[in-house]
């Protein structure tokens, strides 16, 4: 293989470039990102960037040194419009194309926007964040959309900066579905004990000049409205290229797709466990495919398959979450550390009479205990 | 010379927060070696105390960077710096640190 192009410029894109490296690929490798800034780290943008604790240069992915041992081709400000898997080749919106006799696609994806909500911030890029950033004057009303962990943490930073903040959410309780009802409280409480205005089982209907108009007629009152509902998986590009597309970028259990030279990672691959599809939109996730993605593609067949450690983080108010595994807001939630209302507590998910997850409120130590047989599973 | 603790106080596996400025973690490894490293991340604020200890490496409990106890350096992304790292002796069945950085450790 003598070049390997990396779609996509982010946290995914930068670890298979580094895992290429390290697992010995020596020829050429151009990285291709839509942005036009270096890569730099998402999470902060939501929490310390938005704050302006964190400068921009915090943020990068790569130093100095890092950039000069790896060695890449650049292609930034550039999107990719397409793959010609015959010819080999990446097509480029500035009708460039790269031929690459490997591709990896780390295309990520888009915040979703909502109907009637055309103009409202989001936050993905670090242009969006700039642009957020300076909307959040002093005495500036906030209204934000959903209240998973992006709504969260802009919500928790507003906060921090002396906003008046209103989170508005479709679900009963935040992130109840994920984390089942009686943590999704405690995501409640976390709110409100900040003096954030939670409202749970609302509808919004759309933007107003003067706020955000709600399905029932009521009118929440905000300068700055912020859209949190998640994303969409960049595939567009990949039209007419043969590969699966639909909810991510279909690959195997290895992430490799239909065509060996290609495999997938980050927050677009969805991979398939015994014809289960799976996607995860996290930090960790986009991490830990790296090696094994870029393993199977320097081998040119599928020899590792993914196992995920289901990591997640969060830091809200005077929290930070952390969730391991992949547990069903039906298992059985027992708290080994603390109970719901302390301010530090870690319970576990069971089911079928094995532990399937662990949560924990500040108490990064004892979770990091309980998580540890999570990430190694039984041999069969 | 900083007092950690004692020897009995921190088996295999096990580690330490020596409080200060700078704080600094000191770990036991399954091999019995002691390594003394500062003790906050230098991704994010998070002890690396409470960190996992694998070998001669430790994760940070929050982001999972990995730091070689050895070098202070980190061995994957989200750390791109490195902790310093501190000598560590025993005397009489107590642990004590260097409160002086190596700072050209790595």
């Amino acid at each position: 293989m003598k070049r390997v192009a990396v779609v996509g410029a982010s946290l995914a894109g930068v670890r298979a470039a580094q895992e290429l490296r390290a697992q010995g690929y020596d020829g050429g490798i151009v990285l291709i990102g839509e942005e036009r800034h270096l890569p730099y780290d998402r999470p902060p943008l939501s929490k310390a960037f938005l704050a302006g604790t964190a400068s921009p240069a915090s943020l990068e992915l790569l130093d100095a040194g890092d950039l000069a041992s790896l060695a890449l081709d650049f292609r930034l400000g550039v999107r990719a419009t397409g793959l010609d898997p015959a010819a080999r080749r990446v097509l480029l919106s500035d009708g460039g194309s790269v031929h690459a006799d490997g591709v990896v696609i780390a295309t990520g994806g888009r915040a979703r926007t909502l109907p009637g909500f055309e103009g409202a911030h989001t936050l993905r890029t670090l242009d969006d964040a700039v642009a957020l950033r300076s909307a959040l004057v002093p005495g500036a009303r906030v209204a934000i959309v959903g209240a998973g962990f992006i709504g969260a943490e802009v919500a928790s930073t507003c906060r921090s900066l002396g906003l008046e903040v209103t989170v508005l959410e479709a679900l009963p309780a935040p992130l109840a579905p994920l984390l089942g009802p009686e943590l999704a409280a405690v995501c409640a409480r976390l709110h409100t004990d900040h003096g954030t205005d939670l409202r749970c089982g609302v509808q919004v209907s759309g933007l107003s000049p003067a706020g955000v108009e709600l399905a029932s007629g009521e009118l929440v009152p905000a300068d700055v409205v912020v859209t949190g509902v998640g994303m969409t998986p960049s595939t567009d590009w990949l039209a007419g290229s043969g590969l699966e597309v639909g909810n991510g970028v279909h690959t195997d259990a290895g992430l490799v797709t239909s065509l060996p030279q290609v495999v997938a990672v980050g927050d677009v691959a969805r991979y398939h466990v015994s014809g289960e599809g799976r996607r995860h939109e996290h930090w960790t996730n986009a991490s830990e495919q790296a090696p094994v993605a870029v393993a199977n593609l320097l081998a040119g067949h599928t020899s590792r398959t993914y196992v995920p450690s289901g990591y997640v983080w969060s830091d809200q108010y005077a929290g930070t979450l952390q969730l391991a595994g992949h547990p069903l807001p039906t298992d059985k939630l027992t708290f080994v550390d603390g109970d719901p209302s302390a301010s530090s507590f870690v319970a576990t998910y069971e089911r079928d009479g094995s532990t399937v997850g662990v949560f924990a409120l500040n108490n990064a130590k004892l979770f990091n205990r309980l998580r540890r047989p999570l990430r190694r599973p039984a041999v069969v | 010379m900083i007092r950690a603790c004692t020897v009995d106080e921190l088996p295999p596996g096990e580690s330490v927060r020596i409080p200060g400025a700078p704080a600094i973690a000191v770990f036991n490894t399954e091999d019995g070696e002691l390594y003394a490293i500062d003790d906050t991340c230098t991704h994010q604020d998070a002890s690396l105390a409470d960190g996992w200890l694998e070998g001669c490496f430790v994760e940070c409990p929050l982001h999972a960077a990995l730091f070689d106890l050895r070098t202070g350096m980190p061995s994957c992304l989200p750390a791109k710096d490195p902790v310093r790292t501190y000598p560590v002796l025993v005397e009489d069945g107590v642990i004590y640190v260097q409160g002086t950085a190596q700072e050209d450790a790595a």
